[in-house]
């Protein structure tokens, strides 16, 4: 009876956006009087960072800080539609929007620029900072909060703008299955290690190095937590979780609070290596792909061909129970016995 | 300082033009802090002046006639206002999907003379506090007979099995056929030139989103009649259309408000708490609360399908593979809900990121007297996924290859045809097997080393 070492692979890809498309998302942008820029949307931020994520885009777009970026969601008497927060869409749907918007607003924001400097917008850029400048000039240029100022109390004019995705909806070929079900796909390859307990069949994961392609990290920081968040979720999903363990047998043990449904604790997490690839995606905003669902799904089969390695085991059905890992081991001796 | 995973720009360097201020940046996510410090409002931090609480009675049995059912016990529970009945949803049976086209419609929100699942709902009470509601919801008696339950996909497709959908079938039909098909190639062909026929099977539990905060809602009714309703939706213009469309009103009626989650993974997408709630506070002129408790969450909140998965392969003995047939089982349980969706999604997701002339693939949408099934992170992948990497990993054992070898010699890259027949492209899989491979110091062969998504040199 020993501790058996093993390491296993896979690799997925993993579709942007709605299946089948179909899936809009809508924003507005519209400056404040003294230069701050509420992008209203009815999109949600299920704590993966939406919010964090379109007020960069935003920010970028219009080429001024993100301190001047509000973002309001998710009031349906307010915010124009928006699908929801599924499908690995939201930063590739709502940040596209967005963009949109947001080019519509700054747009006007240079118009807005321009009569104040008495220049032609397209030889104003915006730096950054919070200022518009006349190319070349390191004089001519005029802060956004005056521009703002400007636009609502001498010019009349609304600074804002308005912005749609949607990728259309495909409909399959129901002969061939035909049809066009992504806007991109993001890939991962993980490489788990494992050590099997060849008596009590219990898998710890001890390490796991992932490397995911996502078109671009628009927040390394934020991106890192869906990486570490998901990969914590696969594992838990192949050694852990069943709301049915005794199926079909009976639900008469199905678990009711956290005691019961287990999943994995501090003292279960492996320690993780990641890389990010980016290969921008042409329809992404700022060439970025989704990779919130992704990150859960290489672990699993990974571990399972770690497990193999381990002890020449294959599991076939999920989670992978101790109980599943000495009927397999049974089954093994069983065969070298006979 | 956050902790960052390092970007490697030696992939892809010509296309990672451009410059930019924000973007690319570890911007602090702009509700850390408040998360941190307590001070996020969730819709369940709201205390409302006569505030009522919805509870629900459901189902003890997987599949059975309902003969007849006696509120008169909740009714005597001091401290319960209501009890609503199915008499009172207008618009009683409804499936999600129906938004984009979807139906029939197939579930009702409150039952009315079958159950199909152990949870299901029958009857709500509404109360003056929680453990009225409960109580009350305890003191519904519901008199059934019992009716054979199918609890397997496959027990479920098999001749003479019970029916238990009112359409006829149990399983999905689509546009006239029995399952979402892929074709591409010809499979049979395919396994006839293979030098070696691999099969597997591979399955899963259901699982629980098992979020922090609980799904739920409260409906606050307005000074100009409108009902303003505190969600944790995942979509808030999904539900508010639903919710309109069950309770019959226009959809100027509601308003959504919402926007922080405490976790969601798929299970904030069915739309169930929001149309009973806002009856509830239609009929009591007061606001309502309806909020899963932890044990509703994850005994009849919809879980992750379990699915049953078959794959055979045509293998060449270098590692190629040449047909792919694979026939998939999604158990939606007792309800559509966006199983039907699901079920597509994991058919255009086969043959996974490979490159096989020949693929067949049959996706099953099943109805069992199991708990209805819906949306969950890697809906419709996570478990091919779990099924096409343990069968890639069966193969490089059977045939005595590098794993990663012989995912590389089939990875897709730009330019190939994917079996639903899009032209692959923005493909990465080559580099993210190399950039991993490199992460353990797992030695790849020259020929390997060179392979690129972008262009394709047989290695």
């Amino acid at each position: 009876m020993a501790l058996r070492h093993g390491r296993g692979y896979a690799a997925v890809n993993y579709p942007t956006g709605m299946n089948l498309g179909g899936d809009p998302s809508q924003a507005l942008v519209h400056a404040t009087t003294m230069g701050g820029f509420v992008v209203t949307l009815s999109s949600v931020d299920l704590g993966q960072g939406l919010r964090t994520v379109v007020a960069q885009c935003a920010a970028e777009t219009l080429g001024i800080p993100i301190e001047n970026i509000i973002v309001d969601t998710a009031d349906t008497d307010t915010g124009p539609h928006c699908m929801g927060t599924f499908a690995s869409r939201g930063t590739h749907r709502v940040g596209n929007a967005v963009i949109m918007a947001a080019r519509e607003a700054r747009d006007v924001m240079l118009q807005v620029a321009a009569d104040e400097l008495e220049v032609d917008a397209e030889d104003l850029e915006t730096d950054g900072t919070g200022f518009i400048r006349l190319k070349g000039s390191s004089e001519k240029k005029i802060n956004i909060s005056e521009v703002a100022l400007a636009a609502h109390f001498r010019q009349g004019r609304t600074i804002s703008g308005r912005g749609i995705f949607l990728k259309e909806p495909s409909t399959p070929v129901p002969e061939t299955g035909e049809m066009d079900p992504d806007s991109c796909q993001a890939h991962a390859c993980t490489v788990a290690e494992v050590e099997v307990d060849d008596e009590t069949g219990v898998i710890e994961v001890l390490r796991l190095y992932n490397t995911y392609e996502i078109g671009r990290a628009l927040n390394p920081a934020i991106a890192t937590q869906q990486v570490e968040g998901g990969a914590w979720m696969g594992l838990s999903h192949a050694l852990f979780e069943s709301t049915e363990p005794y199926y079909p047998g009976s639900r008469e043990h199905g678990p009711v609070d956290f005691t019961e449904y287990l999943m994995p604790g501090p003292a279960d997490i492996p320690a993780q290596t990641s890389v990010f690839l980016e290969r921008p995606a042409d329809n992404g905003p700022f060439g970025a792909k989704g990779i919130g669902e992704m990150t859960a799904n290489a672990p699993i089969p990974a571990i399972a061909n770690a497990v193999y390695d381990a002890v020449g085991v294959r599991l076939t059905s999920m989670p992978f129970t101790p109980e599943k890992v000495l009927r397999g081991l049974d089954e093994l001796r069983a065969g070298r016995a006979g | 300082m956050a902790r960052l995973t390092p970007i490697d720009v030696a992939y892809f360097k010509g296309e990672r033009a451009g410059d930019f201020d924000v973007i690319g940046s570890a911007v602090q996510r702009s509700d850390a802090r408040g998360h941190v410090t307590g001070r996020t409002v969730f819709f369940e931090d709201m205390t409302l002046p006569e505030m009522t609480h919805v509870k629900i009675h459901r189902s003890t049995r997987h599949h059975a006639l309902i003969n007849r059912v006696d509120v008169s016990g909740a009714l005597a529970v001091p401290g319960v206002l209501r009890v609503i009945t199915h008499e009172d949803v207008p618009g009683n049976w409804y499936v999600v999907l129906r938004l984009i086209g979807v139906g029939p419609d197939d579930e009702p929100v409150l039952a009315e003379d079958r159950v199909l699942y152990r949870g299901e709902p029958i009857v709500a009470v509404v109360a003056e506090t929680e453990d009225a509601a409960r109580e009350g919801a305890a003191r519904v008696v519901v008199d059934y007979t019992d009716l054979p339950a199918v609890l397997d996909v496959e027990e479920a497709l098999a001749d003479g099995a019970p029916i238990i959908k009112q359409a006829g079938t149990n399983h999905f039909v689509y546009e006239g056929h029995h399952c979402r098909r892929v074709r591409f190639g010809d499979v049979e062909r395919g396994f006839a030139e293979a030098d070696r026929i691999i099969e597997g099977v591979y399955g899963s539990s259901p699982i629980e989103h098992a979020p922090t905060e609980p799904t739920g809602c409260i409906v606050v009714p307005q000074g100009d009649g409108r009902l303003r309703i505190h969600s944790n939706t995942q979509a808030a213009f999904f539900t508010l259309d639903n919710t309109a469309l069950i309770l019959g009103v226009p959809p100027t009626s509601l308003r959504v408000v919402g926007g922080t989650v405490g976790g969601g993974f798929g299970g904030k997408v069915d739309v169930i708490v929001e149309p009973l709630a806002c009856i509830a506070a239609t009929l009591t002129g007061r606001p309502a609360k309806y909020v899963y408790s932890r044990a509703e969450e994850m005994q009849v909140s919809s879980p992750r399908a379990a699915e049953r998965i078959y794959i055979k392969d045509g293998v060449m003995d270098d590692g190629r593979i040449v047909a792919r047939k694979i026939t998939l089982y999604v158990d939606a349980g007792a309800y559509s809900r966006h199983s039907p969706y699901g079920t597509t999604k994991a058919a255009a997701h086969m043959p996974g990121p490979y490159t096989i002339p020949n693929v067949h693939v049959d996706a099953y949408c099943v109805y069992t007297n199991r708990t209805p099934s819906s949306a969950m992170r890697g809906f419709g992948v996570t478990i091919g996924d779990f099924a096409l990497e343990s069968h890639m990993d069966r193969i490089a054992r059977e045939l005595n290859m590098d794993p990663l070898q012989l995912r590389l010699k089939n990875a897709y890259r730009d330019g190939d045809m994917k079996a639903h027949r899009k032209i692959a492209s923005g493909t990465a899989l080559v580099e993210v097997i190399q950039s991993a491979a490199d992460l353990v110091g797992h030695d790849l062969p020259p020929e390997y080393r060179a392979m690129s998504s972008t262009e394709r040199s047989e290695g």
